[in-house]
């Protein structure tokens, strides 16, 4: 992390640009770098992935001098931070994410501190504590006391970073609502003192403010890592959408992470690793021209280094060969020979069509990484007391030239409630997804599934009933969202038909399971039965016959084994 | 038709109860030893059981009751049936030893003894009645001669009849003139094969309710009719019947049934007296009594005397529809065809005391002498 930062360290200029890229996902600030030089320039344009730019998209373009804490205060609820109940969770998430991006990218098994003690009833002192690679002292300020720092916005990777949109906005909205600044503890060496900073934001120039800056030991056991501190107005509930379960389902997807929980009630709860085998970083890919966007494309090629667009298109995207950017210049009518930057909007449009129009295999998909079959399903055993367990992991696919994978899991039985409807666990890139269920394609993947195959009930459009959890996970290097809140999973038909059919396949076993297990409670019964009445026809056959005993016994122990045997056969 | 302690007293009777008691041990036996010799060859051993529903009777009116069609289940030994399988067969050695051991058992007092029994006990009595029934169908007999007897009343007897019968303990004959009951009657005992009978009687009228049977005995009806008045109270039990039909058959009488204008007065009160059972077809022989006639209430009276009605119960339309599509009775004859559509039609249903609304003593004065003088008239 350390090396990494200082190595590319930004020039200041690049920022004022930056809030045009409010909306795209929030990057793991703590890493502000990854970024290509191509790229790096190319996030100077507005990103433009979305289809239509959001409202306070269009209001930031207009507004370049918008007071950043005004922004913030108007567009909370975009951020996460709707009510305060949400706010308390979104810090917590924001500041779990990043300690689990910057552990991972730095190839440390995680291990993470994660503590909510109440101040007052509506006020909360938050502590999250890592052992990541610390970070160093001048960065600090940036990535906390700085909205919209680092970001990589054309980089096709999986990461994190779904939820809202940086640490930075907990460091806002805590220090609106409680005017205290955030207290940064961090250690990049063993061999050095930690240094402990207290960031402020200056709202007007959206510049970190530093109030306190001092070294002092590192209290904790791992040779580097970071610990943030911030208080702010919030409400503590347990129970569905609460820290509790947003922290537990995070044990669940990141089974190689360790998390220690300190809830508000003074509650420890321990979340240990189930492997000490890291999860190999994802690589990164260039945009398949399946699923680039008009507005991506006129901002790729504007920015592109080649000098013409046949070039452009073959170095810039996945899986365009010189042959296949040739057939796509041919099919919009375009020169290949064109200078990129100066091709006008009509020639941009044909050019986006060609695209949706020429064949093109389909992107790598090795660049996503999902969590694993067994490893997904050992998780889940850790996190849920059922009585049968299963999962499977897909083979990737592709929607609209983003590769993706399912993962998907089930549990049944045990301490599970029984009357209700089914738990869903929604994962998108091992973030859980806690709101919106009812607009995500995994809900509606989950709903379309005829689970009274398998021997479970449903009602007619509903969600499977009975003591059962299920778990989707979705892994991509672009998740596609149905709004800016990140919380729901777009009903992309391709993406819908994958976690069908991983579903599908779970509710088999899980059918041939209950099947099993009725055919053995009904063995059972049988079985108990014989026992019970056989020896009555044993008495009245004495009774009636004046058998001896051995020939009762006899009798009882033959019609036994016949009763017995065709039972099998039945 | 023996297997009653008292049938015992008569010397004649004795020899045939011996005779029965042995016949019956021979094939509880026979059946016993069929079911081990099956177990033994590692096969599932059955039971076969005629069906006992209207479903498997015919009706004849040559023979004049309900015949068994022959269709029979078979009730194999498996794993699902083993319980009822063992309480048969328990059941069947309770009758073993009660007919052994010349005693009785009232359906009630077999349902306790099986209390006995550990899980194979049976919770209702409805469910060892059952279980009698099917031993009873299986091996053909009168239950009486397995040794089982019912709780049921048989019904209540008066008018000019004298029944013979002899004392339990000194086997001296006993004439119980049923003329002198006085405002009471004599009661049909559970076992009748041995009475005799002496009567100058015109006819026999069966009656459904005490209530009616009640009001002509305290008016001394039979001597104004010259007849012998049965109450039946209800569906008529197998004693009633089988009085009712020895008497008939001895003496050579008419019998007349005078019940509710309703489904059930019809298909079940006289229809039951008449042809027996779908449940006991096996014995519908004996208890039965072909030549009975249905004097009323008919539905041309409720028209006819203007009766009081009370509209038909759900119920009692089920039962007539039912009777008309299944009943082998009714799809034998016309005319109770028409009457059940009549009743249907009008929708109303009239009880024997309805005659009332002229005058409590209307039926006696009245209805009766004007339907008596048309026995012709009387539906089949």
């Amino acid at each position: 992390m350390e090396k990494k930062a200082t190595a590319k360290h930004k020039p200041a200029g690049r920022k004022k640009n930056r809030q045009l890229g409010l909306f795209e996902p929030a990057a793991p600030q703590k890493q502000p770098v990854e970024v290509e030089p191509a790229q790096e320039k190319s996030s100077a344009a507005p990103p433009q992935r979305r289809s239509s730019p959001s409202m306070a998209e269009r209001l930031a373009r207009e507004q370049r001098e918008i007071s950043v804490s005004e922004f913030f205060s108007k567009n909370r609820h975009l951020l996460g931070f709707d009510n305060p109940q949400k706010a308390l969770l979104t810090a917590v998430k924001e500041a779990v994410d990043n300690s689990l991006d910057a552990c991972e990218e730095a190839g440390i098994l995680p291990e993470i501190k994660v503590s909510i003690q109440p101040v007052s009833e509506t006020r909360f002192k938050v502590v999250i504590c890592d052992n990541g690679p610390g970070i160093i002292h001048g960065q600090v300020g940036k990535i906390f006391g700085k909205l919209l720092y680092g970001s990589k916005f054309h980089r096709l990777k999986q990461s994190r970073g779904q939820q809202g949109i940086g640490i930075s906005a907990a460091v806002m909205y805590s220090q609106l609502t409680t005017g205290k600044p955030v207290i940064i503890t961090s250690r990049t060496r063993a061999d050095r003192p930690a240094h402990r900073l207290g960031v402020k934001i200056d709202t007007r120039r959206n510049a970190p403010e530093i109030v306190l800056d001092e070294q002092t030991s590192w209290p904790e056991a791992s040779e580097t890592g970071t610990l943030v501190e911030l208080e702010l107005e919030g409400v503590y509930r347990g129970g569905k959408r609460s820290v509790d379960q947003y922290i537990q389902q995070t044990a669940i997807a990141n089974p190689h992470a360790t998390i220690h929980y300190h809830d508000p009630m003074g509650q420890e709860h321990h979340y240990n690793r189930l492997t000490d085998k890291l999860p190999p970083q994802p690589t990164q890919i260039k945009p398949h021209p399946h699923g680039v966007e008009l507005g991506m494309l006129a901002s790729m090629l504007k920015e592109t280094r080649a000098r013409n667009l046949k070039t452009a298109l073959s170095r810039d995207f996945s899986r365009v060969s010189e042959r296949i950017a040739l057939a796509i210049c041919q099919q919009a009518g375009v020169s290949p020979e064109a200078r990129p930057h100066k091709l006008a909007l009509s020639e941009i449009e044909a050019l986006h069509r060609a695209m949706g129009q020429v064949k093109i295999i389909s992107p790598p998909t090795s660049c996503v990484v999902p969590i694993g079959e067994e490893l997904l399903r050992r998780s889940l055993e850790q996190g849920v007391q059922a009585d049968f367990f299963t999962s499977i992991t897909r083979p990737p696919a592709v929607y609209r030239g983003n590769p993706f994978q399912i993962e998907a899991a089930l549990a049944w039985g045990g301490n599970l409630p029984a009357e209700e409807l089914c738990t869903l666990l929604r994962f998108a890139n091992r973030v859980p997804l806690q709101y919106q269920q009812s607009d995500c394609a995994i809900t509606r993947a989950v709903m379309e599934v005829d689970w009274r195959n398998y021997r479970v009930q449903q009602a007619r459009g509903a969600l499977p009933s009975g003591p059962l959890v299920v778990l989707v996970h979705i892994a991509s290097v672009w998740v596609p969202f149905t709004s800016e809140s990140k919380e729901a999973v777009a009903r992309y038909p391709e993406i819908v038909r994958e976690i069908k059919l991983a579903l599908q396949q779970l509710g088999r076993r899980l059918g041939l399971y209950l099947s099993a297990r009725r055919r053995d409670a009904e063995q059972q019964r049988k079985a108990s039965y014989i026992e019970t009445y056989i020896p009555h026809i044993g008495i009245a056959l004495q009774e009636i016959l004046g058998l001896k005993d051995e020939e009762k016994t006899r009798l009882e122990n033959t019609l036994k084994d016949t009763l017995q045997r065709s039972r099998r056969l039945v | 038709m023996a297997g009653k302690k008292k049938s015992r007293s008569e010397e004649q009777a004795s020899g045939l109860q011996t005779k029965v008691s042995r016949r019956m041990l021979q094939s509880i036996q026979e059946q016993a030893r069929s079911v081990e010799q099956h177990i033994l060859q590692g096969k599932k051993p059955s039971l076969r059981f005629p069906v006992r529903s209207l479903a498997n009777v015919r009706y004849r009116p040559e023979v004049g009751y309900f015949e068994l069609r022959g269709r029979k289940k078979e009730r194999t030994l498996t794993v699902g049936t083993v319980k009822t399988f063992a309480q048969t067969l328990r059941m069947m050695a309770l009758s073993k030893e009660l007919v052994q051991g010349d005693d009785i058992a009232t359906k009630r007092e077999a349902y306790y003894v099986s209390k006995n029994w550990g899980p194979a006990r049976f919770n209702e009595q409805p469910e060892s009645d059952t279980v009698i029934d099917d031993i009873e169908a299986l091996f053909q007999v009168n239950r009486e001669q397995l040794g089982f007897i019912p709780e049921e009343k048989g019904g209540e007897v008066a008018g000019r009849l004298v029944v013979l019968d002899r004392d339990r303990d000194s086997g001296k004959l006993l004439r119980i003139d049923c003329t002198r009951f006085g405002s009471g009657a004599y009661s049909i005992p559970i076992s009748v094969e041995h009475l005799g009978f002496e009567t100058d009687a015109k006819f026999i009228l069966a009656i459904e309710t005490a209530g009616m049977f009640q009001r002509l005995v305290k008016h001394n009806y039979w001597k104004k009719a010259d007849c012998i008045l049965v109450s039946m109270g209800g569906v008529p039990t197998r004693a009633c019947r089988r009085f009712i039909r020895r008497l008939s058959d001895e003496k050579k009488l008419p019998v007349y049934v005078f019940v509710d204008c309703d489904p059930y007065g019809i298909g079940n009160i006289y229809r039951t007296l008449k042809v027996g059972s779908g449940n006991a077809a096996h014995i519908n022989e004996y208890f039965c009594v072909p030549r009975a006639r249905y004097l009323g209430i008919t539905p041309d009276d409720i028209t006819h005397y203007q009766l009081p009605t009370h509209p038909l119960k759900d119920v009692d339309i089920k039962r007539a529809k039912d009777a008309l599509k299944n009943d082998p009775f009714i799809l034998r004859y016309k005319e109770w065809q028409e009457a059940f559509e009549k009743l249907m039609k009008m929708g109303v249903r009239a009880e024997q005391q309805a005659l009332a609304k002229w005058g409590l003593n209307y039926v006696i004065d009245t209805y009766l002498p004007e339907k008596l003088a048309h026995p012709e008239k009387f539906l089949p």
